[in-house]
């Protein structure tokens, strides 16, 4: 093993995830490999409101992505994170708050998981649950940042982020409750064109 | 250690919309994106340890009952961040095609045979000093569908995670002096060469093995410098 080298001269650039992306990443059962990813984040010691946010994903035509990926991660519902840099203490400590799908054959995704508590931003201004999510897909050199919101919070309307999306672009963020068989069913489709093209952020 | 992830990193990536590659112009948002400050839920990021990578996942040639036909290779370099630390212990996944240049994906149709003893999977965690290394096979160039006669130069895909949600990466690797390199849409997405040049592994003789494997290196550079008070301001 040799020295790490000098400082580099800049990051690594970005390149597409690909379309064949899904046997080494995903958890999809077809392929002899031990998934390490899931789309189900809830463990045994996790507490919180379960909640399901599932929803589709488009191109600019309007058809269905069927070989995207997303990726979410989130706080528990006392608003910590599993990463060693949030010092607080985390009781349900095998909640990892990130969780990894791949769209099926309708470009459909489903992540089962709890509602997020609240996560203050920088001047320590409450931020409403929200889930962080990137999106990566064959055609996409860079994935993209956007987030998922829930309808129904009250604290959406003094969102610190949510402040900074036009109005009439906001509702491309928030995920609305469908159907309650049980647990909480969340709805929200991601366009990336059009005109309910989804808000992405320059994070 | 607290970093910080200044937007500038970004500008070594490629543009999203690069016409040349066909599928990004249906791909690619047509609004501008919005800036907004990180907050806690952008600097933090998941961690997966020692429960998620399993002895040999890092030796792809070790995955069937046999041994996979190609050219054995080894693999390695450093995760880094934009300062040049080490990234510890953060996951490295990997995926690729076989020698033959075909993948397992069920979608993919390339005529060229499927190896029973190759997956072209594999994952593995940095060190402590952001060291990572694997075994594996020299993928083959494959065609696609981009363009008349469009073939995608050897390479391998990479997804890292390094310290926070912005710092993740998913790239591709791939070898030095590639004939198909000036005909790439997908490699010359990155405009500025010498960005470019940071996803050709070397070529890495000290670390060869003799009468085993060739070696390249390849160092994965992640967004995220030391914080200064005038960044977190
Ligand atoms: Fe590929």
């Amino acid at each position: 093993m040799s020295k790490a080298q000098s400082k580099p001269e800049g990051v690594t650039p970005s390149q597409t995830v690909g379309p064949y992306f899904a046997y080494g990443l995903t958890s999809n059962g077809k392929y002899d490999w031990n998934d390490a990813f899931s789309n189900n984040l809830v463990t045994a010691d996790t507490s919180g409101e379960r909640v399901r946010v599932e929803g589709r994903v488009f191109d600019g035509d309007g058809n269905p992505m069927v070989d995207c990926m997303l990726e979410i991660w989130q706080a528990d519902a006392q608003g910590r994170f599993s990463d060693p840099q949030d010092k607080r203490a985390l009781p349900n400590s095998s909640f990892k708050g990130f969780g990894r799908c791949g769209t099926d054959a309708d470009g459909r995704y489903a992540f089962d998981t709890i509602k997020p508590g609240i996560v203050h931003d920088p001047d320590g201004k409450p931020q409403a649950p929200h889930l962080v999510l990137a999106v990566f897909a064959r055609g996409m050199l860079l994935h993209l940042y956007t987030r998922i919101y829930f309808g129904g919070e009250a604290a959406n309307t003094t969102d610190p982020v949510l402040v900074l999306v036009p109005v009439d672009r906001r509702a491309t963020l928030i995920a609305q409750q469908a159907h309650c068989n049980g647990n909480a069913v969340y709805s929200l489709d991601i366009n990336m064109q059009g005109d309910n093209e989804t808000v992405f952020f320059d994070v | 250690m607290t970093l910080s992830y200044p937007l500038q990193s970004l500008t070594a990536h490629p543009p999203r919309l690069s016409p040349g590659y066909k599928s990004t112009v249906k791909r690619s948002p047509t609004k501008p994106l919005i800036p907004m400050r990180h907050t806690l839920s952008e600097l933090t990021g998941p961690v997966y340890g020692h429960e998620t990578v399993r002895e040999n996942d890092n030796d792809l040639t070790l995955q069937g009952k046999g041994e996979p036909l190609g050219e054995r290779i080894i693999v390695h370099g450093h995760v880094l961040d934009e300062d040049g630390r080490g990234v510890p212990n953060t996951l490295v996944e990997l995926w690729q095609a076989n020698a033959c240049g075909r993948y397992v994906h069920v979608v993919d149709q390339h005529p060229a045979p499927l190896d029973p003893n190759f997956t072209g999977a594999g994952r593995t965690q940095s060190d402590s000093e952001g060291y990572y290394r694997f075994v594996t096979i020299k993928p083959g160039a494959y065609p696609w569908g981009n363009h008349h006669n469009a073939w995608r130069p050897a390479h391998i895909h990479f997804s890292v995670f390094g310290h926070s949600f912005v710092s993740r990466l998913v790239t591709q690797m791939y070898f030095p002096g590639d004939p198909l390199f000036p005909f790439d849409p997908i490699f010359n997405s990155v405009t500025d060469e010498k960005a470019r040049n940071r996803m050709v592994s070397d070529f890495d003789l000290e670390n060869t093995q003799p009468d085993w494997a060739l070696c390249y290196r390849f160092n994965i550079v992640l967004r995220g410098r030391n914080a200064t008070p005038m960044e977190t301001k």
